[in-house]
């Protein structure tokens, strides 16, 4: 069967989507690192703005390749320039999503769903975190989960149930303890607390339900 | 927020441009990537030594650049974990053929940037083996937390192995050496005050007048736990029990006994605290036949102290007194 245009990603979109993690970042900066401030160590905002800032600098060099390619350059950009455990988790989640994306000029739902779930296995293997240790995974998961596409399925409504279960999953960090990365170290103090990585996950995939809509 | 900077964004390429202008004898700098080497790397024949880290904790890593101790040093943003570019960089600037140890502080970030940049540098063909140095009894280890955090057992670390480095040890003898100072190195620290990361522009933490953090991180993560603001003796007391009692260190141990300040804490109070201290490792029955004492691993502008026992033995106690010339620390030349 024909996947008709709005039920697919095209790399325009991913673009915009891109672009738009780039503002959303900016804009929210000071709301991450005040949560990063309360049970980490302040710099998440200030890092995932200028990530995303560097990946916005790529995109004209971008316009005409391949998700795979733009995915692979996001993770190349975000390792170099983020830092801190984000740069690697939110990298290896874009270069393992870009094996599946080489030469494709847009995603179908299923594919898009693979795509991201290889990322999200190439997240956890590198940060060891599962659900419930008061880490991005907590909203990551789901939002994956909830992007599986079923029948008589839209893309649209995916993106919608996504971010609902990001933001769900997020909020489902505040009263747990952390069990990875700094926030550990403070134990049962870091309960009470919404997670930052949590947070940014859900940003980003609210760029891409932005940048689909805006598009469709 | 009162700062001698310039703007943010620029606080670590300025020092580092400071940095080689006022030490240009003993490193050279690299930026984009940014990393300092020293400055007659690659030393051919040498097992190399590297660390990094986020700045904000000067002088380390940067300022134990130099022969006898670091080959290269990555500097990350301010308290964040430098990026596998970097170190990939570094350690093919400092590969002088007999491979290299990544000497890595116990962070999440940190770990995992390493752990990218030795998979990078091995596919390249380069021989590369790391240790997280885990040496901060303030932190439980297990496994439902990150486990321990690097602190000051890691310049030990580092003068150590870069020392059995320039003797021509072998990778595989430094790497088992810098395992055993993390296994026979212990410390804590505690905060009298937070710091503010430029970035930031306002205190990590809020700490009243009267309270004080016990177990803090070198990044201001808040301690276990808050106290009331107790006497020098009895915060040293508060130190020293958990720190000697996990090795745990026993009498008739020769120890090194390093008391740190975290960035504004003076000198005279650092010597109040190695007095408390020394007192309370004799007691113990330790014998200290090794010492240092200064601000060495900062937080900023952070007032506070973390103290760090090493077990000594010859072997480790030699390797110590080699002659060291870096910026920070410099002796035997």
């Amino acid at each position: 069967m024909e996947t008709t245009a709005v039920n697919s990603i095209s790399s325009e979109t991913v673009l915009l989507w891109l672009q738009g993690c780039s503002k959303t970042y900016q804009q929210h900066k000071d709301e991450l690192t005040q949560l990063d401030a309360a049970i980490g160590d302040a710099d998440h905002g200030a890092n995932m703005a200028r990530g995303f800032t560097a990946v916005e600098g790529k995109l004209p060099s971008l316009k005409d390749k391949d998700i795979g390619t733009i995915f692979k350059t996001v993770a190349m950009t975000l390792i170099s320039t983020v830092g801190g455990a984000s740069g690697p988790l939110y990298g290896t989640f874009f270069l393992q999503a870009a094996n599946g994306a080489n030469g494709k000029s847009a995603l179908t739902h299923e594919e898009l769903f693979t795509v991201f779930a290889a990322g999200l296995q190439g997240l956890m293997n590198r940060g060891k975190a599962i659900v419930g240790e008061k880490t991005m995974v907590d909203a990551l998961v789901p939002a994956i989960e909830a992007l599986k596409p079923h029948e008589q399925d839209s893309l649209s409504d995916a993106l919608d149930r996504a971010v609902t279960a990001a933001i769900c999953g997020a909020d489902s960090t505040v009263p747990l303890v952390a069990k990875k990365g700094r926030a550990s170290y403070l134990g049962e103090r870091s309960a009470g607390h919404l997670d930052p990585g949590a947070s940014s996950t859900t940003l980003l995939l609210e760029a891409l339900q932005q940048a689909f809509h805006s598009t469709s | 927020m009162k700062k001698l900077i310039n703007s943010p964004d620029n606080v670590v390429t300025e020092a580092l441009r400071g940095f080689v202008a006022a030490h240009g004898d003993l490193v050279k700098a690299q930026f984009d990537p940014n990393f300092l080497v020293r400055a007659d790397a690659p030393v051919k024949n040498k097992v190399a030594v590297i660390s990094g880290g986020g700045s904000g904790h000067e002088p380390m890593h940067g300022g134990f650049v130099g022969r006898g101790m670091l080959d290269a040093a990555c500097p990350g943003a301010v308290f964040t974990s430098p990026t596998p570019d970097q170190m990939l960089a570094a350690t093919k600037a400092v590969d002088g053929g007999k491979g290299v140890l990544h000497i890595v502080k116990n962070y999440t970030g940190d770990v995992m940037n390493f752990e990218m940049a030795a998979d990078l540098a091995k596919a390249e063909g380069i021989q590369v083996e790391s240790v997280v140095i885990d040496d901060d009894v303030a932190v439980k280890d297990s496994t439902w937390t990150a486990g321990r955090r690097g602190v000051g057992a890691t310049i030990l670390a580092e003068k150590i192995c870069g020392a059995a480095a320039e003797a021509g040890q072998s990778l595989a003898e430094v790497l088992d050496l810098c395992k055993k100072v993390n296994a026979q190195g212990r410390s804590m620290g505690m905060a009298l005050t937070s710091c503010t990361v430029p970035h930031v522009g306002k205190p990590t933490f809020d700490l009243p007048e009267d309270e004080m953090e016990m177990g803090v991180g070198i990044h201001g993560e808040p301690g276990r736990t808050r106290m009331k603001l107790k006497s020098a003796d009895e915060i040293v007391e508060l130190l020293m029990e958990p720190i000697i009692s996990d090795l745990p260190y026993r009498s008739g141990d020769e120890v090194l006994l390093f008391v740190n300040g975290l960035g504004g804490t003076p000198l005279i109070e650092l010597y109040i605290v190695y007095r408390k201290a020394a007192e309370i490792a004799k007691k113990t029955g330790l014998k200290i036949t090794r010492n240092l004492v200064g601000s060495y691993i900062t937080s900023l502008e952070m007032a506070g102290t973390s103290i760090t026992l090493l077990k000594l033995d010859a072997e480790l106690t030699k390797l110590w007194d080699a002659p060291v010339h870096t910026p920070a620390l410099r002796w035997g030349v």
